[in-house]
């Protein structure tokens, strides 16, 4: 008998979903429409301060990305291409910070990066510098504590794409002469630039809606749009130009992915 | 130098950057000084003592205990099902399901927290624990759902086939030959829920109310004063953090099963 | 005895564009070891299927000893099965695995134990009771599968290509110890499988599919040297294969201008396929063939050669092996007679 398994048992699922999570961010989302006029996105768009805000977050964004790669591809392709011992300990030292609170993780950046944390201490007693250097409550100390919560998802996907990769193409490769730079270049970075594409995305777009690192790291310099929107709820109880953000905010992340869809369609298709 | 050799030099550095900030909490953490101070003076518990003695973060802890099993019970209960259902029903809104499923990930925390919080707050919610099970579940699926897919898709559906041809009803083949051979995947995908709802900040920020979950506290502390209590809570989450690899690995299914 | 008589008549399933199984009936009579040989694609698994009821056909009817079965559930039909790669439960022990069909039935314990210690003194495997899956090797995992399917006494035994995954020697092995299990307890078996030897050792009659329809069914001897069209005729042994028309009493032209010498009366202008077996050719017979060695192997016990013949022929001929290997190049006279020549229908 041809079973069908049915659609019954994602019932409860798509119940829960509908009324805990459907629900209640579209009724956020459509408090930024306030009596069918859209002035709270004249603001957030309009405003140079709001333009500011949004041109910054994508500005981190992208840096964030670019640092993860350059600090994750060495990582995922080593443990992918190593023994299983290896391997299986390179795992363990991604997934340790991975699950570590982001708190633990922005907590310990906050002693390391202070005036008078650890870093700045040992420069300073080692006579390499004498001033401590503002390395927190700055764009500085976000990029780091940001690449640091992201960097191990860049690892994981670039690890993926590169275990994909059959090693008789590598084998193929400097059985033709191939040096170990040419390989590089030609074959695993080609080849794995799905992998390196879906990184880039993921760490892209977490970084778009990242709320606790800037937040205690930026020491209220560093004004990323999540911050914006928690400051309109908590404090200016402006629920509806945080909705605005919001939705400014998703509509930025959908774009990206959609994006990303369409560009991994075309390169899968030529 | 050979290319393999430099690449390993530059990994051992990047490995450094990353396991930098988990290392250094252990020192601060074992500080005798009363505050703050790098390189601490001596050692001493008192930060642990402190952590054991104040019944804030114990009930902190014990809160986030609650929600995190709450979570993932409910996760495994609504997510086991759905995976089924995704990786094998045959039905015309099966992307759409998908989508759905995964659009937890997709929608920046920050919206997500608000918004709930939004809700709650109109139906009296805010600082009950359950409300923020809710919550956390929400974020929990689509990572149990993750890992039950890649799961299911190893399985072989011929022992399924083995086990109704020898008289078992579908229920049973469930109970006895499905779901026992599943059960790496099930313990995966319930550590993985529930470190997932302990660990997390954003909504319970707005959720937590007065009582608080280990991670406010730990949001508020950090806030307000660098207590170095807040080492000594970091440690313990961490070497939570490690307990639950070792089960993931031992009883689980395993550590290359990283689906995102 | 538990056996029973398995009767399909006309069964028909499509998936999409794509016919699985074209009007199929088939009689498989009690106690009998039937086996459905053809390549992939050919319907046989899917044909399978249906007579355990993962799939159900579209028109047509299973009865089993006469009462018609295509509405029940898997469960509850009561036949045996094994499958191609095992489908051992990987959490139970041999003990448990064998016993699961006969808890599914609510057996008394004491029963249960008996009964699971039977099957596996009747494939050799007493004491390995509390062994794992993972714990054995291929054949012994073949063999608790096989006590696993006839310890509840099933009415009907299926088989599908289980020995695929084993080497040579321990396909050898099983075939025979299957073979003498199901003969001992008298169960009616559908085997499937591509590989025409396994075949030929195990069978009482074959059913030779290709495209979803049965094209012949026979004994083994009826398939090999009476073959009813091309596709059995090559698929079922190594064959030389010609087409030509009958030309006179006894005499058919082939295609290419040669004639034979045939046993047959067929009415002239009738067009035939011509099997010629390799092992059939002598040095000499009514039909003979010269021609230059194109290949020769050696196989031990006998030589394989390929011949290439006037006009165009090229044949495959097993010669025992006797003296030297011919030499490529080598000229070589084989004959057929007339009554070892095979004729067919177009």
């Amino acid at each position: 008998m041809s079973r069908s398994a049915g659609f019954g048992p994602a019932l409860p699922a798509i119940v829960f979903l509908s009324v805990i999570f459907l629900f209640p961010v579209a009724r956020f989302l459509s408090f930024s429409v306030e009596a069918g006029n859209l002035d709270w996105y004249a603001q957030a768009l309009g405003k140079q301060l709001y333009l500011r805000v949004l041109w910054d977050t994508f500005e981190i964004a992208a840096l964030v990305t670019f640092f993860c790669l350059l600090l994750g591809y060495p990582l995922g392709f080593l443990i992918a291409t190593t023994t299983h011992f290896w391997a299986t300990v390179g795992f363990v030292l991604v997934l340790l910070p991975l699950w570590t609170s982001v708190l633990v993780r922005t907590y310990a950046w906050m002693v390391l990066l202070g005036r008078n944390g650890v870093l700045n201490r040992l420069l300073i007693d080692g006579g390499i510098t004498t001033e401590p250097l503002p390395l927190l409550h700055n764009f500085t100390g976000v990029m780091i504590g940001m690449v640091h919560v992201l960097l191990p998802y860049m690892v994981l996907l670039i690890y993926g794409a590169v275990r994909r990769l059959d090693p008789a193409i590598v084998q193929a490769a400097q059985g033709l002469g191939a040096s170990t730079w040419q390989t590089f270049w030609r074959i695993y970075v080609p080849l794995t630039m799905n992998g390196i594409f879906a990184g880039c995305v993921i760490v892209f777009v977490l970084s778009l809606g990242f709320f606790i690192t800037p937040a205690l790291l930026g020491g209220g310099r560093v004004i990323m749009i999540a911050v914006l929107i928690e400051q309109q709820v908590r404090e200016t109880l402006n629920w509806q130009f945080a909705a605005a953000l919001s939705a400014v905010l998703l509509a930025a992340t959908l774009l990206v992915y959609a994006l990303a869809q369409r560009f991994a369609r075309e390169e899968s298709a030529s | 130098m050979s290319g393999r050799s430099i690449l390993i030099a530059a990994c051992v550095a990047i490995y450094f950057f990353l396991m930098l900030p988990l290392l250094v909490v252990f020192p601060i953490s074992l500080s005798s000084a009363p505050y703050m101070q790098f390189p601490p003076p001596g050692l001493s518990w008192q930060w642990y003592s402190r952590y054991f003695a104040d019944p804030q973060w114990i009930d902190a802890t014990i809160r986030s205990l609650q929600i995190g099993v709450a979570t993932s019970v409910l996760a495994l209960v609504l997510g086991v099902p759905l995976s089924f259902a995704l990786v094998r029903g045959r039905f015309p809104a099966r992307q759409l399901l998908d989508r759905l499923t995964m659009a937890p990930i997709v929608v920046p925390s920050i919206v997500y927290s608000v918004a709930i919080y939004g809700l709650f707050a109109k139906m009296k919610l805010i600082g009950e624990w359950y409300g923020l099970a809710l919550a956390h579940t929400v974020l929990a699926l689509p990572f149990v759902v993750l890992v039950m897919i890649a799961g299911l898709r190893d399985f072989d559906r011929a022992l399924e086939q083995a086990a109704e041809g020898l008289g078992a009803s579908r229920l049973q083949t469930l109970r006895r030959i499905t779901l026992p051979i599943l059960r790496p995947s099930l313990i995966s995908a319930g550590l993985l829920a529930f470190i997932s709802s302990f660990d997390e900040v954003v909504v319970a920020l707005f959720l937590a109310g007065a009582r608080m979950t280990l991670p406010k506290k730990m949001f508020d502390n950090i806030l307000m004063e660098i207590d170095p209590t807040i080492a000594a809570v970091s440690v313990m989450q961490i070497l939570l953090v490690a307990i639950v690899l070792f089960l993931m690995a031992r009883f689980g299914r395993g550590l290359s099963a990283t689906a995102q | 005895m538990a056996s029973a008589e398995l009767r399909l008549e006309g069964i028909g399933k499509r998936f999409g564009e794509v016919v699985a199984l074209d009007n199929v009936s088939l009689v498989v009579e009690r106690g009998e070891l039937v086996t459905i040989l053809g390549p992939s694609g050919s319907g046989k698994t899917t044909l399978l299927k249906v007579v355990a009821g993962f799939e159900s056909p579209d028109h047509g009817s299973v009865k089993v000893d006469g009462v018609e079965i295509a509405s029940l559930p898997p469960a509850k039909r009561n036949i045996g099965m094994m499958f191609q790669n095992y489908a051992l439960f990987p959490h139970l022990n041999v003990r448990k695995n064998v016993a699961f069909s006969l808890e599914m039935r609510n057996t008394e314990k004491g029963e249960i134990d008996r009964r699971v210690t039977d099957a596996l003194e009747l494939v050799e495997l007493a004491g390995y009771d509390e062994r794992l899956p993972r714990q054995l090797s291929g054949g012994q995992q073949q063999r608790v599968a096989l006590a696993r399917a006839i310890v509840f006494n099933p009415r009907l035994l299926l088989l599908d290509e289980p020995f695929g995954a084993l080497d040579r020697k321990l396909r050898e092995t099983l075939q025979l110890e299957v073979r003498r299990l199901q003969q001992r307890l008298g169960l009616t078996t559908i085997f499937i499988t591509h590989d025409q030897e396994e075949a030929l050792v195990l069978s009482d009659r074959i059913a030779v599919m290709s495209k979803g329809a049965i094209q012949q069914i026979a004994t083994r001897a009826e398939i090999y040297e009476r073959p009813v069209n091309d596709f059995v005729a090559d698929f079922v042994g190594e064959s030389n294969i010609f087409h030509g028309v009958v030309s006179a009493r006894n005499t058919v032209t082939l295609d290419n201008g040669r004639m034979l010498q045939v046993k047959s009366d067929a009415t002239p202008g009738k067009r035939l396929g011509v099997l010629m077996r390799p092992e059939r050719f002598s040095s000499s017979g009514a039909n003979v063939f010269a021609g230059e060695v194109l290949d020769a192997i050696y196989l031990g016990a006998s030589f394989k050669l390929r011949l290439r013949c006037e006009s165009g022929i090229e044949l495959l001929v097993r010669q025992p092996a006797r003296g030297k290997l011919p030499m490529v190049a080598q000229r070589l006279t084989v004959g057929i007679d007339a009554d070892e020549l095979h004729l067919f229908d177009l």
